[in-house]
């Protein structure tokens, strides 16, 4: 993994800085004009299967989408194939059992769900009265600000939402010029997998309509994020104005 | 009319022009069927995007409302993600948002999001949007399938939100909920107040100018 990561970081120097270092400065820093090239061409670009070469037992995942919307299919059929267990996923909800993150459910890949809604999929709801799966229920707004701050570096964030109610049991309660909130902790996670609609070979991603939800949110809050595009397009075709998530949090490119 | 219809017209009354207006699923959501022509609102929902209207051409598997199903979007409109939506929600920056309810009381608490012992669906952003819409309407049947009553002097679910009802609008009557408790001020056609009384568990006042429901 680490190999894999280093590789990355030049690929990264070499598509982000070629055109402002000189050569010689370049191999100053140990890269050859012609190391340059090469690495230059390297691509986030993978098959499924080497991106999934990060998944492992235990890992937490967050996967994007809303009732299945916005969530990255083939990576989800892929992981099912796997067979990858006792995950944790952090997602807005469990979708239904043939679509997005229920078919993980169904195939009792979890251990535990992080998640605001589950009443979409009743094998999710059976499996937690049952105690095969542990759920933590979050308000939708307070689980994206959580997930924010994971990838924003923020110790957490202050919220109204839940005060009053069991969301609030065990939890902080600070007082800002004498209103109540509850303090919520970061979420991060191991390995993010995330849907977009167009995706250039640096990593820089579009959305389209509600599939955008919690995708950019978890792009950056995972130490490995996967992304599965409808289109990929060369760097350039995207206008840097219209683009919703940077490219630098994006380690891996598979097309949906 | 049916009690669902008589509900979602007075609730669409409360729609000024240009609200910014989240509804929840059900009931809340036929309110939008009856905006009177002079009035245009906002609709935001929570899943990312402002401009909801109902489908008027082909659907989109990426373009659905809170509930997953197809739905279209309005000139001008705009898409954002999760944290967008919800700083949204939870910062006032919704004018009205209309839920329904299993139990409200007269304190304004509300629970609508679990029974213990059954299948729990979760909040999903409930509580987010009682905590941070300008006003929060409730749109619910007056009591229970079996009759029982839904407006309690105390709630005894587990909370969505607490002291966080304005105004509930049921197939009976009109309630404000104020720091003195709630007020009556309206009755479906037809209605008498006793009918109100017989039918809600909460001790409320009968405001100083009771009228009919302006519904047609």
């Amino acid at each position: 993994m680490n190999q894999t990561i280093d590789a990355r970081c030049v690929g990264y120097l070499a598509t982000n800085t070629r055109e402002f270092l000189s050569e010689e400065k370049l191999e100053a820093s140990g890269y050859s004009s012609d190391k340059v090239k090469l690495e230059a061409d390297m691509s986030k670009i993978t098959t499924i299967e080497q991106a999934l070469e990060f998944m492992q037992d235990n890992m937490t995942v967050m996967i994007g989408g809303f009732l299945g919307v916005g969530t990255p299919e083939r990576l989800v059929d892929a992981l099912v194939i796997k067979g990858t267990k006792n995950l944790i996923v952090i997602a807005n909800d469990t979708a239904m059992p043939d679509k997005g993150i229920g078919k993980l459910v169904v195939s009792r890949q979890l251990k535990k769900a992080i998640v605001s809604h589950i009443g979409t999929n009743s094998e999710t709801g059976r499996q937690m009265n049952a105690g095969e799966l542990e759920v933590e229920l979050i308000p939708q707004g307070t689980l994206a600000e959580q997930i924010r701050a994971g990838g924003a570096g923020l110790g957490g964030i202050l919220t109204p939402t839940g005060l009053g109610t069991i969301v609030a049991e065990g939890k902080d309660v600070i007082t800002v010029d004498g209103k109540e909130f509850l303090l919520e902790k970061p979420l991060k996670a191991d390995v993010a997998l995330i849907k977009a609609h167009t995706v250039d070979t640096a990593g820089n991603l579009l959305f389209y309509r509600s599939a955008r939800n919690f995708n950019p949110l978890m792009a950056m809050a995972a130490k490995v994020v996967i992304v599965e595009a409808e289109n990929i397009v060369e760097v350039g075709q995207i206008d840097p104005d219209q683009v919703i998530t940077p490219g630098i949090f994006i380690d891996w490119i598979i097309q949906g | 009319m049916d009690a669902k219809t008589i509900i979602a017209k007075r609730v669409a009354q409360e729609f000024k022009d240009g609200y910014v207006v989240n509804l929840g699923i059900g009931i809340p959501t036929l309110a939008a069927d009856y905006l009177p022509n002079s009035v245009n609102v906002i609709l935001q929902s929570e899943n990312g995007f402002l401009g909801l209207i109902p489908l008027n051409g082909p659907a989109h598997a990426d373009l659905v409302n809170a509930g997953g199903k197809p739905v279209s979007m309005m000139p001008g409109g705009a898409v954002f993600d999760s944290a967008m939506s919800f700083a949204i929600i939870r910062g006032g920056h919704v004018d009205v948002t209309v839920l329904g309810a299993l139990e409200v009381d007269q304190e304004g608490n509300l629970a609508n999001w679990m029974v213990p012992g059954k299948v729990v669906p979760g909040m999903g952003g409930a509580m987010d949007l009682v905590s941070g819409a300008k006003k929060v309407i409730i749109a619910m049947e007056h009591t229970a399938k079996d009759g029982k009553p839904k407006i309690l002097k105390k709630c005894t679910l587990p909370l969505t939100g607490k002291c966080v009802v304005n105004f509930i609008i049921t197939n009976l009557c009109l309630f404000e909920v104020t720091l003195a408790g709630l007020i009556l001020l309206e009755t479906a056609p037809g209605v008498t107040v006793d009918e109100v009384r017989a039918h809600t568990a909460a001790e409320f006042v009968i405001g100083p100018h009771v009228c009919t429901m302006p519904i047609v």
